[in-house]
């Protein structure tokens, strides 16, 4: 990409965010992608991709996120003596 | 921003060390942290400037754990006492138990991330019907985003680059974007690099979330099987 550094002093009268910055950004995000971190055929991969992915993985890691705590909520609903002391054991550490 | 972390019980020592470095936030944030009288020395050494050990370090999980664990006792100890005699569907408390869980991994942001302020107003927005949103301080979040910008493209070789974005007028980039900000808690109208900056972080703590969710699910469920009148083994 040769002309990424003049184009955004061309284009950036109207946005003061330069092109570089995104770049950045996106390639850091591409790095925490789990399926895009490692398969890294050719190095270049479309910032649409890497934030196609990473709406994907936000909203995968929601649904496990929901998952767990409807089962932590039946975890901590059944058992309450054992629970009890459990927890104030986790909480003396 | 005092009166957002007002369900944060330490002393806020964060204005101090974010006046002093942009880059070194991060760093400092491990220094400056109060809440390291757990007694562990497991801190990964942040030489780069990036919020990647910060998620991921013992003592970030474990005060992450002790966090979780405060609030869903609470989460138990209302629901039985306001509960009705019929049992609450598995959803309402599955409901309270996710609300539970973000909020403490908000709260071990610090407040110094966009998405766990919002997860944090939101909560007091719900209960007093007020509207609190500091927008002031979303300025310091940009500008972290320049130095990092400016110091990882001197100094580094990159090893990827992003086509399609010289077009970032492109509405395909734009659109992903928003719908992006859209999912990241109070990032639905913020520009395009704090909507990337917040999502990378907003990754790792949903991350070390998930984690530490599984392992509590795991541990908890050993206990529960074996019958629950057995006194746990000593840790």
């Amino acid at each position: 990409m040769s002309g990424r550094i003049s184009r955004s002093r061309q284009v950036s009268g109207t946005s003061r965010i330069s092109e570089e910055q995104i770049n950045d950004l996106i390639i850091k995000l591409q790095q925490l992608l789990p399926e895009l971190r490692d398969s890294r055929r050719s190095d270049k991969v479309s910032a649409a991709r890497v934030l196609q992915e990473t709406c994907n993985y936000i909203r995968n890691l929601h649904r496990e996120v929901d998952d767990l705590s409807e089962r932590l909520s039946e975890l901590l609903a059944n058992t309450d003596t054992a629970q009890a002391a459990l927890i104030r054991s986790l909480l003396t550490l | 921003m005092a009166s957002l972390t007002s369900d944060n019980e330490q002393p806020p020592t964060n204005s101090n060390s974010s006046s002093t470095d942009h880059v070194r936030k991060k760093k400092s944030l491990f220094a400056s942290s109060p809440s390291s009288s757990r007694g562990n020395a497991a801190s990964v050494p942040t030489r780069d400037g990036d919020s990647h050990p910060r998620w991921r370090s013992e003592k970030q999980q474990r005060i992450y754990s002790a966090k979780l664990i405060q609030a869903l006792r609470q989460v138990r100890l209302s629901s039985s006492s306001s509960a009705t005699t019929s049992s609450p569907t598995a959803q309402k408390r599955g409901k309270a138990v996710r609300e539970a869980a973000d909020r403490a991994l908000a709260v071990s942001a610090r407040g110094r991330t966009l998405w766990s302020r919002a997860i944090l107003a939101n909560r007091i927005k719900l209960k007093f019907r007020k509207q609190k949103r500091p927008r002031q301080t979303v300025i310091p979040a940009v500008t972290t985003v320049v130095t990092t910008g400016a110091t990882s493209s001197r100094g580094r070789k990159r090893r990827v680059s992003v086509v399609g974005l010289n077009k970032k007028s492109l509405p395909t980039v734009n659109r992903k974007v928003r719908s992006l900000g859209r999912l990241v808690p109070g990032c639905k109208k913020e520009s395009v690099p704090v909507i990337l900056e917040e999502a990378t972080d907003y990754i790792q703590a949903l991350e070390m979330q998930v984690r530490a969710m599984n392992s509590l699910v795991e541990l908890l469920s050993g206990y529960s099987t074996p019958g629950s009148d057995s006194a746990p083994p000593p840790i």
